[in-house]
């Protein structure tokens, strides 16, 4: 049995965690992700989950990445500012392999900004906030069911892979309410656990990869499995070592843990694109925007369509180099200067021109902007004929 | 079959709480709903206004770009999101409070919502409720059992009389006002 709900994005998040198993939030209210910190509060102790609002978004996360060394599913969310605040231990669970999910509802910035207005100026941070040379993954819905749909799927990968998954979403998506159908019981939708130890404790090596996949088996704090977790480079003992092939052996596996499955993390949707000239880029609330202007497009005779990065790092090279050589023009739809853009201009490496609609005034461009910019990108193909 | 409608006035009103409740009797009416809003970072005062996108067709865009009906509250929600109106609009507003609105060839609707909402209710707080009646009864975009479901799923308990009382003065006042 199922019931139909009007929930708003945060509160989507919410259930989708609930349902993955998230059994420890950790965090400080920031709005416009608020809904999420008092969705968890209300939810984890009906569960026997726990719920704990700290000092600050640093005490929060690291809340989170305990929890998770202990055994639990974790999370936490936050917007602009406090996700600043959270880029040490994500490069922290980076290192130490720590699963976690933490969910950014990006809103204007830099610093306080606007705190009840979209943008998308995270994309780069969300790659590249915390220091170091790292690989982590970052997901992002474009509506609320597939706000319930990508958290699950985070927590999955975070498990999956042991590493930090962020949930990339905006205000738009946040705040908006819409029709979700959610079954009455979550039995069944909780995903899989990290990979455990199946040696006995005296012979476990924390970080060995023992199956070929490079992702080590996790053995819970307390579980009577002894080891060392720290955020310098470490050999498969867990305890640091400094020599060129030790710091080459981490490196290599940290990066290809997640490079060598691109095909199981990386997901877009194409909206169509079969036949189309010019094929618009958008991810999360900005897509919403595009797929009105394609049907627009279509309508008076330009074939336009939509391709949406789901998965937004690693970045899907692949499924945009596809797309550029079917098509004539790829124009990206973002809402901040250009950030998106230039890796799509770099995996395009020319093969198409890439045009960019960047809207950064507070407020989500509408179908009409767009499609005076997909109208645009059309007339400059037919005149490079 | 789409509709925009947007309800606007100051915060702390329930025009994002009056939006949710249309939503959700949208819903239950077998129908989809997309309700979105803007606020200030103030708790109270500040303009405010929430929109509700109905349809029996999947909805992307979830802004109102050009409201069918319009709701405003207060002048300065008047004179801040009246302006995409045009005729074929129909703009309610609240008497108490509005004076003139910027789409000047819009239908315009003049209604004591406030005023009513003390009369019927003893409350102003009730004035939310009253104007979703006269929306509703204006617009015809829900069915009244399913506002009224939604409205009693969604105030506090113990309230429910009160609120039962608020949609029929607002059913009641938009009547009047049509009869006109």
């Amino acid at each position: 049995m199922s019931r139909v709900l009007l929930l708003q994005g945060n509160q989507a998040v919410v259930e989708g965690a609930i349902a993955a198993g998230v059994r420890f939030y950790g965090g400080y209210p920031i709005t416009p992700s608020t809904e999420i910190a008092e969705g968890m509060a209300k939810r984890l102790p009906q569960v026997g989950g726990k719920f704990m609002q700290t000092e600050d978004e640093l005490a929060g996360i690291g809340t989170v990445l305990g929890a998770s060394l202990g055994g639990a599913k974790a999370m936490t969310a936050t917007s602009g500012p406090g996700f600043s605040l959270k880029q040490e231990m994500i490069g922290m669970a980076c290192s130490a392999e720590i699963p976690c999910v933490i969910v950014d509802v990006q809103r204007v910035g830099p610093a306080t900004g606007q705190p009840t207005s979209p943008s998308q100026g995270d994309v780069m941070q969300t790659r590249w906030g915390t220091h170091g040379d790292h690989w982590l993954i970052v997901v992002s819905p474009s509506s609320v069911p597939e706000c319930f749909e990508l958290t699950r799927r985070a927590v999955e990968l975070s498990e999956k892979y042991r590493c930090p998954v962020i949930l990339l979403m905006d205000e738009i998506v946040g705040h908006m309410r819409e029709r979700i159908e959610l079954p009455d019981s979550y039995e069944g939708l909780s995903v899989p656990r990290r990979k455990q130890p199946d040696t006995p404790p005296e012979k476990y090596l924390a970080y060995a990869d023992t199956d070929g996949s490079m992702v080590p088996a996790m053995a819970d704090f307390g579980s009577g499995y002894r080891w060392h977790m720290t955020g310098l480079v470490h050999d498969e003992t867990g305890f640091p070592k400094g020599t060129p092939a030790a710091t080459k052996n981490s490196q290599d596996r940290l990066h290809l843990k997640l490079r060598n499955h691109e095909d199981d993390i990386v997901q877009v949707e194409n909206y169509r694109t079969e036949d189309a000239d010019v094929v618009v880029i958008a991810y999360g609330g900005a897509a919403r925007t595009a797929y009105d202007a394609v049907d627009m497009a279509r309508d008076e005779g330009i074939r336009a369509g939509l391709l949406r990065p789901v998965t937004i790092w690693p970045f899907a090279d692949r499924q945009i180099q596809a797309a550029a050589k079917k098509t004539k023009c790829l124009l990206v739809h973002e809402l901040n200067c250009g950030q998106y853009v230039r890796e799509v201009g770099r995996a395009v490496r020319g093969i198409v021109p890439v045009d960019l609609y960047a809207k950064y005034d507070n407020e989500p461009a509408t179908p009409e902007q767009l499609l005076e910019k997909i109208r645009e990108s059309a007339e400059k193909i037919k005149g490079a004929k | 079959m789409k509709q925009n409608f947007r309800f606007s006035g100051t915060g702390g009103q329930g025009l994002i709480t009056a939006g949710i409740i249309l939503a959700e009797a949208a819903l239950l009416d077998g129908l989809l709903a997309v309700q979105s809003q803007s606020y200030g970072p103030e708790a109270r005062g500040g303009s405010s206004k929430a929109e509700v996108i109905i349809s029996d067709q999947p909805i992307r865009f979830g802004r109102v770009t050009h409201p069918d009906t319009l709701l405003v509250m207060s002048q300065e929600a008047a004179d801040k999101f009246s302006g995409d109106c045009d005729a074929s609009s129909l703009i309610i507003t609240d008497s108490l409070f509005v004076k003139d609105v910027q789409a000047r060839d819009a239908r315009r609707i003049d209604l004591p919502i406030t005023h009513t909402a003390r009369e019927a209710c003893g409350k102003p707080l009730f004035a939310n409720i009253v104007a979703l009646g006269a929306v509703v009864a204006l617009t015809k975009c829900v069915t009244t059992e399913s506002l009224e479901r939604a409205v009693l799923d969604r105030v506090p308990k113990g309230t429910e009389d009160a609120n039962k009382k608020a949609l029929a003065a607002g059913y009641e006042i938009a009547k009047k006002s049509a009869g006109k």
